[in-house]
């Protein structure tokens, strides 16, 4: 049952979709954000780094599950540039530079976070050091 | 063990639940500021908003003069009401280059003859381009752009009457 639902939800969402976008689309340029990449290993990068950006507009969402249209010239960005040689990391940097790491949901440890990554550290080893301590004294 | 230091812990664990409890009560900030305020506007050329415009290029931002720098679009509403207070800045010399966001020619000439038309020139950002370089996160922005072409100031959503004196604040300091 929900496996025929999921292929009528695909079959409709495939249908729709090229529908909406070319409504949007220029005779210039086409749009590269609903585009696999020709090469799966870059696509599957590609993917794997929307999934892991942050849509301007819609917030708590990934560029990856908006249809926001600004997630959508963000799909384009990342492919677009992907095709063109760029790393996922470069673009994630790139997009770091201008919007600071809220954009990111890839955190990253060091400058006012890495308490975060010390602190749960620091715990255990006291825990630890406790421990050790009152094994010894029993 | 001193019996006051055993209730440090729950005390610690106790004010970590009180901020947590604290944060989440505050209001959540939607408003991304841009990061390349101080930077340099990034180099790009864009086709013409008007149907007998030029294209738009980083290249115009270096003159000399300081510009305003409008992100907007025809389908966004709190553009509209921003529209009256752009009219304000440019009659108070104020040069505004506009960038239009997903939009096409005739939408915008509809959209100016309707509202006004407060823009030195105008162009189109088809796939949001530039609005991603200069980390713009929605529409209506408005950057002061200094006569070297370094962003100076981020004005983030729609210019409201108060906002007027403001802006034009930024845009005399950029032009010291």
């Amino acid at each position: 049952m929900m496996r025929r639902l999921w292929l009528m939800f695909a079959a409709i969402a495939c249908l729709a979709l090229p529908l909406g976008y070319a409504a949007a689309q220029t005779a210039d340029e086409t749009s590269m954000a609903d585009t696999q990449l020709a090469d799966p290993a870059q696509e599957a990068e590609a993917k794997a780094l929307m999934e892991s950006l942050r849509c301007l507009t819609c917030q708590s969402q990934s560029i990856a599950d908006s249809d926001a249209e600004m997630a959508v010239d963000m799909r384009h960005l990342v492919r677009s540039r992907m095709q063109a040689g760029e790393s996922p990391e470069d673009i994630r940097q790139w997009l770091i530079e201008r919007y600071g790491d809220y954009i990111s949901y890839a955190p990253e440890a060091g400058g006012i976070t890495w308490p975060l990554y010390a602190i749960p550290a620091v715990l255990v080893l006291l825990a630890l050091g406790l421990l050790v301590r009152r094994l010894r004294r029993s | 063990m001193n019996r006051w230091a055993f209730y440090i812990p729950l005390a610690l664990f106790a004010l970590f639940v009180g901020l947590a409890g604290y944060q989440l009560t505050q209001p959540k900030a939607d408003e991304i500021p841009s990061r390349m305020v101080g930077k340099p506007l990034p180099a790009f050329e864009l086709p013409p908003g008007r149907a007998d415009g030029a294209p738009v290029t980083n290249a115009a931002f270096t003159d000399g003069q300081p510009r305003l720098l409008n992100i907007w679009a025809t389908w966004c509403l709190p553009c509209i009401a921003e529209a009256p207070h752009l009219e304000s800045l440019k009659e108070a010399g104020a040069p505004i280059v506009g960038i239009a966001i997903r939009d096409t020619q005739e939408d915008i000439a509809a959209f100016l003859a309707e509202h006004g038309d407060p823009y030195t020139g105008i162009a189109i950002d088809e796939r949001s381009s530039v609005q991603l370089a200069i980390g713009s996160s929605g529409v209506p922005e408005t950057f002061v752009i200094d006569g070297q072409g370094i962003i100076r100031h981020q004005h983030i959503g729609d210019i409201r009457e108060r906002d007027v004196p403001l802006i034009l604040e930024k845009l005399r300091e950029a032009g010291e």
